[in-house]
C-alpha cells in the first residue's frame, strides 16, 4: 500500500510544479505586453514624471522575480517606494499592509490585483462569477457523465447493431460541431418561437436554485451534447476492446447473461481508461464553457474573459486563466490517481 | 406530427448525401489511375460524401470571386433583407449579402485555418523529430516545456496570448499555431524515436551525414504517414478553434467575411425562427464532419482495423 501513497504524492508534487510553471507562464504574459505598462495605464495623461511615479508605486523598477514573489503572494507586497521614499504597493492601498507591518496579499492569497478598466479588485469582478461557471459545468456533468457511460455500455452490448452504428454517427457528427452551432440549433428548437426556455440565462445572485436550473438548462444542455459524444465512444471502445479477453468468453460460455458479462466484468477493468476520458472531457468542458456563456450572455467566468480579452484588461484575464489552468491540471491530476486507485494490480502490488 | 415531418426531411438529406457519395465516388473511379482505384473502391460512403464535400469547398473557396454574385464587403441593401431572387440568402445586419458572404467566408476561414495547421506542422515535426534525433537536455528541455504548455487548455492560452499581442489576422495564425505545434511536437518525436534507434539511421551517421539531412532525408521520410494522417484531425482542431475565437469576436476582424463572425453578428435574428445565421456555422460544421469522415476512413485503413 505505502507505494501506492508514494506514487500518489509523487503526481501532487508533479502537479503542484506544473502549476508553478503555469502561473510563471501566465505571469510573464505581462511582461511581454508590448509598450510600456505604465504608459498605457495612465493612457493620455502620461509624462515622464508620472510614468515613472506609476512605475514605482506598482513596483514596476523592481527585478521580476520580486514582482513574481509578491503577485504570487510568497514575498511581503509592499517593496516599492514612491519619489518621498514612502512605501507603497498594493497591499497597502488596500489596506491590508501598512508601511511598517507588510503583508502577504498575492494569488495565493486570493488578491488578483485591481482591474485595468474599472480599476475594481479583480478578486470582486470574479466573486459570483466562479460559482456561476462551476455551477454550469457541474449541471453539465451531472448530465454527460451518468448519459454518456450509459449510451457506451448500450453501443457496447448491441455493437454493429443499427442502434450502435446510429449512436456512433451522430456521435462522430456532434464532435465535429463547433459549440455554437450547437447552441444556435438548440435555441432555434427550445427557445425560439415555442419558448420552452429562455434563450438568455440571465442568472443574478437571488437567483433561487430551481430557477437556476432552468434558466441554465439550454447551456448545460450544449455542453452536454458536445462533450458526451466523445465520452461515450471512448467507454464504448474500452470495453469493446475487453470482451475479447479470454476470462470474458469464460463468463459467457458459463451462461451470464450479457448485460452481467459487461457490468461485473467488463466495466470494473474498462474503469481506468474511461475515468481518464472523463477527466479529460471535464478539463474540456472549461474550454468549452468560454464559448457556450457568450452565446446564452451566462454571467460567468468565460463571458468575463472574452470581455477582458478585447479591453487587454491583463489582471482580469491572469486571474481567469490561471483558474482555468488550475482547474484543468487539477481535474487531471484527479484522472491519473483516481486511474491508479482502480487498478487493483497497483493497489495491491509490494 | 411535426417532429415525423423533420425526422423524415433529415432522412431525406441523410439518403441525399449518400447518394451523392455514391455517385462521386463512382464517378471518381472512373476517372481515377488504377492504382488509386481499389483504394477508392473501399471507401464507405460516409467517407466519399467527405471527399466529394472537400472538393467542393476547395473549388469554392478558389473560384470565390468568380461564384459569388456580390462583391464581399458592399453593402448591397437594407439591413436584415429575407431571401429573394436578388439576394437569395438574403442580407446580414450591415446591408451586405448573405450568399457572397457564405461564399468568400470560405476562403478566408478555411484558406486561414489551413495555413495555421500547416505552420504547426512545421513547427511541430520539425522541433519533434529534432528533439527526438539530438536527444539528450535538448529533448528534456523541449518537452518539458510542452508539458507546461499543454497543461493550459488551448483555448485560454489562445484567450491569454491573443490579450498580449492584440488581434489581427497574423498574430491569430501565429498564436494557433504554435499551441497546436505542441501537440504535432509530441506526436513527431513519439514517431521519430521508433525510428531513431534503426540501424541505417546508424549507418547514416556514421556516414556523416549533417543534423539537417538526417532529419529530412532520413527520418521524415518514414515519420510522414502518421503525420499526414493526423493532419486531417488537426485541421479540424485548428478550424474549430479559429472559429470560436472569430465568434468570440477575437479572431479574424470585420469587415472580412468569416464564418464565425458572421453567426455572432446574425445571431439575434435566430431568436425569430430564422435560420439564416445557422448557415454559416452550418458550413463550419459540414467540413468538419467531412474531414473527420474521410479521416476515420484512412485511419481505420491504416491500422486494419476490422473490428
Amino acid at each position: 500500500m505505502s507505494h501506492i501513497l508514494i506514487m500518489i504524492a509523487k503526481r501532487l508534487a508533479f502537479g503542484v510544479l506544473t502549476l508553478f510553471f503555469v502561473s510563471i507562464l501566465i505571469f510573464g504574459a505581462t511582461e511581454l505586453l508590448p509598450g510600456d505598462f505604465a504608459e498605457e495605464f495612465l493612457g493620455q495623461s502620461a509624462t515622464p514624471e508620472t510614468v515613472a511615479a506609476i512605475r514605482r508605486q506598482l513596483g514596476l523598477n523592481l527585478p521580476m522575480h520580486i514582482r513574481y514573489g509578491e503577485w504570487l503572494g510568497i514575498l511581503p507586497g509592499w517593496t516599492s517606494m514612491n519619489a518621498e521614499g514612502v512605501l507603497t504597493g498594493r497591499c497597502i492601498e488596500a489596506g491590508i499592509a501598512t508601511a511598517d507591518a507588510p503583508a502577504y496579499c498575492g494569488v495565493l492569497q486570493g488578491d488578483f490585483g485591481n482591474s485595468l478598466s474599472n480599476r475594481r479588485p479583480v478578486a470582486e469582478l470574479l466573486g459570483t462569477r466562479l460559482g456561476n461557471t462551476l455551477f454550469l459545468a457541474l449541471y453539465a456533468a451531472a448530465i454527460a457523465v451518468p448519459l454518456s457511460l450509459m449510451l457506451g455500455i448500450l453501443a457496447a452490448l448491441f455493437r454493429n447493431s443499427v442502434f450502435d452504428r446510429v449512436v456512433n454517427a451522430s456521435a462522430l457528427t456532434s464532435i465535429s460541431f463547433p459549440e455554437f452551432f450547437v447552441a444556435y440549433i438548440l435555441i432555434f428548437w427550445l427557445a425560439g418561437m415555442g419558448g420552452l426556455f429562455p434563450s438568455m440565462a440571465t442568472i443574478r445572485p437571488a437567483t433561487d436554485f430551481a430557477e437556476k436550473l432552468y434558466l441554465a438548462f439550454l447551456p448545460a444542455l450544449t455542453l452536454t451534447l458536445v462533450v458526451t459524444a466523445h465520452m461515450m465512444r471512448m467507454t464504448r471502445a474500452a470495453i469493446i476492446n475487453l470482451l475479447a479477453s479470454p476470462y470474458i468468453e469464460m463468463a459467457r460460455l458459463k451462461g451470464m447473461s450479457p448485460i452481467r458479462v459487461i457490468v461485473r466484468h467488463a466495466l470494473p477493468n474498462a474503469l481506468a481508461p474511461i475515468i481518464n476520458v472523463i477527466a479529460l472531457n471535464l478539463a474540456y468542458l472549461i474550454t468549452g464553457v468560454v464559448v457556450v456563456e457568450v452565446v446564452f450572455v451566462y454571467p460567468g467566468l468565460g463571458q468575463l474573459m472574452v470581455d477582458s480579452v478585447a479591453a487587454r484588461d491583463m489582471p482580469v484575464v491572469q486571474a481567469v486563466a490561471l483558474i482555468f489552468a488550475a482547474a484543468y491540471v487539477l481535474l487531471n491530476l484527479t484522472a491519473d490517481v483516481l486511474a491508479t486507485l482502480s487498478n487493483p494490480r497497483l493497489v495491491k502490488r509490494g | 406530427m411535426g417532429v415525423l415531418i423533420t425526422f423524415f426531411w433529415f432522412l431525406v438529406v441523410v439518403a441525399g448525401c449518400l447518394a451523392a457519395g455514391w455517385l462521386f465516388r463512382g464517378i471518381a473511379m472512373r476517372l481515377a489511375p488504377a492504382g488509386a482505384k481499389r483504394e477508392l473502391g473501399t471507401a464507405p460512403l460516409t467517407a466519399s460524401f467527405g471527399m466529394l464535400m472537400i472538393l467542393v469547398y476547395i473549388l469554392v473557396a478558389v473560384f470565390a470571386p468568380l461564384i459569388a454574385p456580390f462583391p464581399e464587403r458592399a453593402v448591397v441593401g437594407t439591413e436584415y433583407m429575407p431571401w429573394d431572387s436578388v439576394h437569395l440568402l438574403g442580407t446580414d445586419n450591415l446591408g451586405r449579402d448573405m450568399l457572397s458572404r457564405l461564399i468568400f467566408g470560405a476562403r478566408n476561414t478555411v484558406g486561414i485555418a489551413f495555413a495555421t495547421t500547416v505552420l504547426a506542422f512545421l513547427i511541430g515535426s520539425v522541433f519533434g523529430m529534432l528533439a527526438a534525433t539530438v536527444s539528450g537536455w535538448l529533448d528534456q528541455g523541449m518537452s518539458r516545456l510542452v508539458d507546461v504548455l499543454m497543461a493550459i487548455p488551448a483555448l485560454i492560452f489562445a484567450l491569454l496570448l491573443l490579450t498580449i499581442f492584440g488581434t489581427s489576422i497574423l498574430t491569430l495564425i501565429l498564436v494557433i499555431a504554435v499551441i497546436d505545434s505542441t501537440r504535432v511536437y509530441r506526436l513527431a518525436r513519439s514517431v521519430a524515436l521508433n525510428i531513431v534507434v534503426m540501424d541505417y539511421i546508424e549507418a547514416a551517421k556514421l556516414r556523416g551525414e549533417g543534423l539537417w539531412r538526417l532529419i529530412t532525408r532520413e527520418i521524415l521520410p518514414n515519420a510522414l504517414a502518421p503525420l499526414v494522417a493526423e493532419f486531417g484531425l488537426r485541421f479540424c482542431f485548428v478550424f474549430l478553434a479559429i472559429s470560436a475565437l472569430s465568434f468570440l469576436g477575437l479572431g479574424l476582424q470585420p469587415p472580412m467575411a468569416d464564418w464565425g463572425s458572421m453567426v455572432k453578428e446574425n445571431a439575434t435574428l435566430i431568436a425569430f425562427g430564422d435560420i439564416t445565421p445557422l448557415l454559416p456555422a452550418g458550413a463550419i460544421a459540414l467540413l468538419t464532419v467531412s474531414v473527420n469522415f474521410v479521416v476515420d476512413w484512412q485511419l481505420h485503413r491504416a491500422s486494419g482495423l476490422k473490428e
